[in-house]
């Protein structure tokens, strides 16, 4: 029986700095292009969410193997609060593989191993004016692993090369990464990128593979061994940018996208080492690909100017408004409420069938107690009921957009609107929810949900 | 549900209340001693010691009954603290009433201050329960979530926006110009409707700097005595008609029943507070309305829970002119919240000093002429989760 990828997605965030918009803000050249930005109230967690609950089927998935070098938080598990916003419930494993990008096999390969959930993402950042900066993007990937006739791209061979030598790194603290003289990393990465590739395909048995993706944070050698290892269609990479963990995982999606049932596909990541996998697509590919393509994804965006993504990434100090700081979500009372806070989970009354966002005790239509089942909002579509501009309030993207949201089936919460300008909002516009990180308060990050147009 | 009432059992004999303002030279104290020497220099046949118990409303400004016992060297006496948000003066006044009613005690007193302007923040500050983070006040602010009425009330009822904005432009304008004739008041200028639409949109919603009511520090006061000892104190005591405090579910947010188009809890408290002085046509009987003009949407919104106005009609009346001074039915004759600011537990205190002066004919340019029933609000919150207080008072017994 094979194993293989049953479900995937990836998500890019809806913003975009466009290079020449960097290069007149800093005033050197730019170039063209743009790079995806995540938002404000975004970060790897909560894009590892926007992937991962595209992926969600029938059935929860055993584990979940979560690989970013940009993690939320140290010394505590990521992937937990993944975990909790998928509403998987207590049972199963929750791993993160944090630190550099080539995390993102080690959640691949583990995922393929347990039949669980791999998701990759990442916020990536550098120095204003590095080619970090102008060259990588943001965003996340998730597939789900299974077995049988579900599978829609099967693993055929895979193989690693490991070394120890200095091209990239970073200190704990630093926002931006260092990088050693160019030619050095390239001369050390080839090598062990041209062993992996030649004996993966070798496990494969196969010469030349349909679709070919190197992935790797040394631009050189990224750009060389795909030259040299060319599969026979040529990969349309979406143009946002490197995005470290997410990006193996982000344009395999792509390739997913767009491949025939039967083709194979080598995906090469050149962190540290190289790991190549050599996979084979099936006849279940065209029925089973992700809901929104990753071009599609790409294409759409919205471009905001420099300040605002020195901004976002805390590069550029702002004047806060004259109001005291929110206070910090505290632990137990977020604990109590995991389901709610994370997964958007309310209850319904089992007597009048009255939805209430958060769950309640007490019916609030027929005050009925303790007569209440779990309901699930997540995946429910609303409309805006009646909505506000608060220009009064702190955000880093202002204006705040606020919204009594409506849901379909019952339910109604007051939640901020992600990625939206005031003319997009009407009473009556349909929305869908997004997990983020409202705010950060005493270190603690305030993940919670907030609603977007719908497409 | 048992209501009921205490109407014409108790009576106010004597009320202080300080200016509102930036009192950057004076602190919760001195404002509780000037507002209580001013009372007891209206009212000479009662003094400190004559006052058998106290209750202090204060949200913000200090904890337990000490608040006051210790600024006023109060000698050991019932001294009670209380606090419903935005209500919380007025329910100082609720309580210390029904104590005199009870027969409990034969003088009480009611007080309530707030200093706001020591925190150095914009707006009212709360103290914030340890939470999951998810609660929509911790980032909305409040003119936003008043603002949420704005398009809500113009859907419903097909008011054209801009005759929206222009009701709401009035209500401003209205409470600045009874507000610009009024002493006490922290804002003493009339604001030209133009400038107050120039600002339009700029906060929240489309409301503007001027669509909000300020930020300012106050205290006051009533002294309360049983009806029938009420003219061994003063030749004009104002009786109280009605009393009524209402908490609900909290449900609006959360039920898309509710359509941000009123307030359940003003509408239940109205009903009950209506009931228990008899009155059954508001607009008629009723001779001045101080209501809680926190947000301007908030006080058309208020015209038709209270009866003042057919629903969907608050918007015409308004610009019709009929709760302006010389109107119909006289709303925020003082200048309300809009031009004294929310020092929250004084600001239901001051609602009824109004009501005291009109009845006694001390109301100066702004006294209207014969007035013989008041009526205060309070509301604490936010549209679908508040308190709704609501007071009836009267010139006359019966």
């Amino acid at each position: 029986m094979s194993r293989g990828i049953v479900s995937y997605a990836a998500y890019v965030p809806r913003h975009r700095l466009q290079r020449a918009e960097l290069g007149a803000a800093l005033g050197s050249g730019g170039g063209k292009g743009s790079r995806s930005v995540a938002s404000f109230d975004e970060d790897a967690t909560t894009m590892g969410v926007e992937a991962a609950r595209r992926t969600l089927g029938d059935g929860a998935p055993g584990s979940l193997f979560f690989a970013t070098t940009a993690p939320a938080y140290l010394d505590k598990t990521n992937a937990t609060a993944i975990h909790a916003a998928l509403d998987l419930g207590h049972e199963g494993f929750a791993l993160d593989i944090a630190g550099s990008a080539r995390g993102a096999t080690g959640a691949l390969r583990a995922a393929a191993q347990d039949g669980g959930l791999a998701v990759l993402a990442d916020v990536r950042t550098g120095r204003p004016g590095s080619a970090d900066e102008s060259g990588s993007g943001d965003g996340a990937a998730a597939f789900r692993f299974g077995d049988g006739d579900r599978v829609l791209a099967e693993v055929l061979g895979e193989a690693s090369a490991t070394a120890e030598f200095l091209d990239r790194w970073r200190a704990p603290g630093s926002h931006a990464s260092q990088q050693w003289e160019e030619r050095f990393g390239l001369e050390a990465y080839l090598p062990l990128v041209r062993d992996a590739a030649r004996r993966a395909l070798d496990a494969a048995g196969i010469e030349q593979p349909d679709h070919v993706i190197v992935s790797s944070p040394h631009a050189r050698t990224q750009a060389t061994a795909a030259k040299e290892l060319a599969g026979r269609t040529a990969e349309e990479a979406p143009a946002i940018g490197y995005a470290g963990a997410a990006d193996p995982g982000i344009r395999l999606a792509a390739v997913l996208d767009r491949a025939g049932s039967g083709e194979t596909i080598l995906l090469v990541v050149a962190a540290d080492g190289c790991d190549a996998t050599v996979l084979h697509t099936t006849d279940q590919l065209p029925s089973g690909r992700a809901g929104i393509p990753v071009a599609e994804q790409a294409a759409s965006g919205r471009d905001i100017a420099y300040a605002t993504f020195l901004t976002w990434r805390g590069l550029l100090e702002r004047e806060p408004p004259r109001r005291p700081e929110p206070g910090r979500p505290a632990g137990p009372p977020s604990a109590r409420s995991e389901a709610w806070k994370f997964a958007f989970v309310g209850s319904q009354c089992d007597v009048c069938g009255q939805v209430h966002v958060p769950p309640r005790r007490v019916c609030v239509n027929c005050r009925a107690v303790d007569a209440m089942s779990r309901a699930p909002l997540a995946g429910k579509s609303g409309q805006v009921a009646t909505y506000t501009v608060d220009r009064l309030a702190f955000s880093p993207a202002p204006p705040m957009i606020d919204a009594v949201v409506d849901f379909e089936g019952g339910g109604r919460y007051t939640l901020e609107v992600a990625d939206a300008s005031p003319e997009e909002i009407e009473i009556g516009t349909p929305v869908e929810l997004t997990f983020r990180r409202l705010y950060t308060s005493g270190g603690v990050h305030n993940y919670f949900w907030k609603v977007r147009p719908r497409g | 549900m048992a209501s009921h009432g205490i109407r014409d059992k108790v009576a106010i004999v004597g009320m202080g209340c300080t200016a509102f303002g930036e009192h950057w030279d004076k602190s919760a104290d001195d404002l509780l001693v000037e507002a209580t020497e001013q009372c007891f220099a209206s009212t000479p046949s009662i003094s400190k010691d004559d006052v058998d118990a106290y209750w202090l409303g204060t949200m913000n400004s200090g904890q337990s009954g000490t608040v006051l016992s210790k600024p006023l060297g109060i000698d050991y006496r019932p001294v009670t603290r209380v606090e419903n948000m935005c209500a919380t003066g007025s329910e100082a006044f609720r309580n210390a009433c029904y104590a005199v009613a009870s027969g409990a005690y034969d003088v009480v007193m009611a007080v309530g201050v707030e200093k706001l302007k020591d925190t150095g923040f914009s707006g009212l500050v709360r103290s914030n329960v340890a939470g999951d983070g998810t609660a929509p006040e911790e980032t909305l602010t409040a003119p936003a979530a008043f603002s949420l009425l704005d398009p809500a009330y113009c859907k419903k009822y097909g008011v054209d926006p801009q005759d929206m904005r222009d009701a709401m432009t009035h209500v401003a304008w209205k409470n600045h110009v009874n507000g610009a004739k009024n002493e006490r008041a922290q804002f003493r200028k009339p604001i030209p409707k133009e400038k107050i639409a120039a600002g339009a949109g700029k906060v929240a919603g489309r409301l503007g700097v001027l669509d909000c009511s300020g930020v300012s520090d106050g205290a006051a006061c009533a002294l309360i005595v049983r009806s029938e000892d009420a003219h061994k104190y003063t030749d004009r005591p104002m009786y109280v008609k009605g009393l009524s405090i209402v908490a609900g579910p909290a449900s609006g947010p959360i039920d898309p029943s509710y359509d941000y188009t009123t307030f359940y809890e003003v509408v239940a408290s109205i009903k009950d507070a209506y009931a228990q002085a008899g009155i059954t046509e508001p607009r008629r009987q009723i001779s001045l309305a101080e209501v809680h003009d926190c947000f301007t949407p908030t006080e058309l919104v208020l015209m038709e829970d209270m009866g003042f106005s057919e629903r969907g009609q608050a918007w015409k009346d308004e610009l019709d002119g009929v709760f302006d001074l010389d109107g119909e039915l006289p709303v925020n004759p003082d200048g309300g919240l809009k031009s004294f600011g929310h020092p929250v537990g004084a600001s239901g205190l001051r609602m009824l000093f109004e009501c005291w002066l009109q009845f006694r004919g001390e109301a100066g340019e702004r006294q209207l002429q014969d007035p013989k029933l008041g009526l205060t609000h309070n509301l604490g919150g936010r549209p679908g989760t508040c308190v709704s207080f609501v007071a009836v008072v009267g010139a006359e017994q019966g």
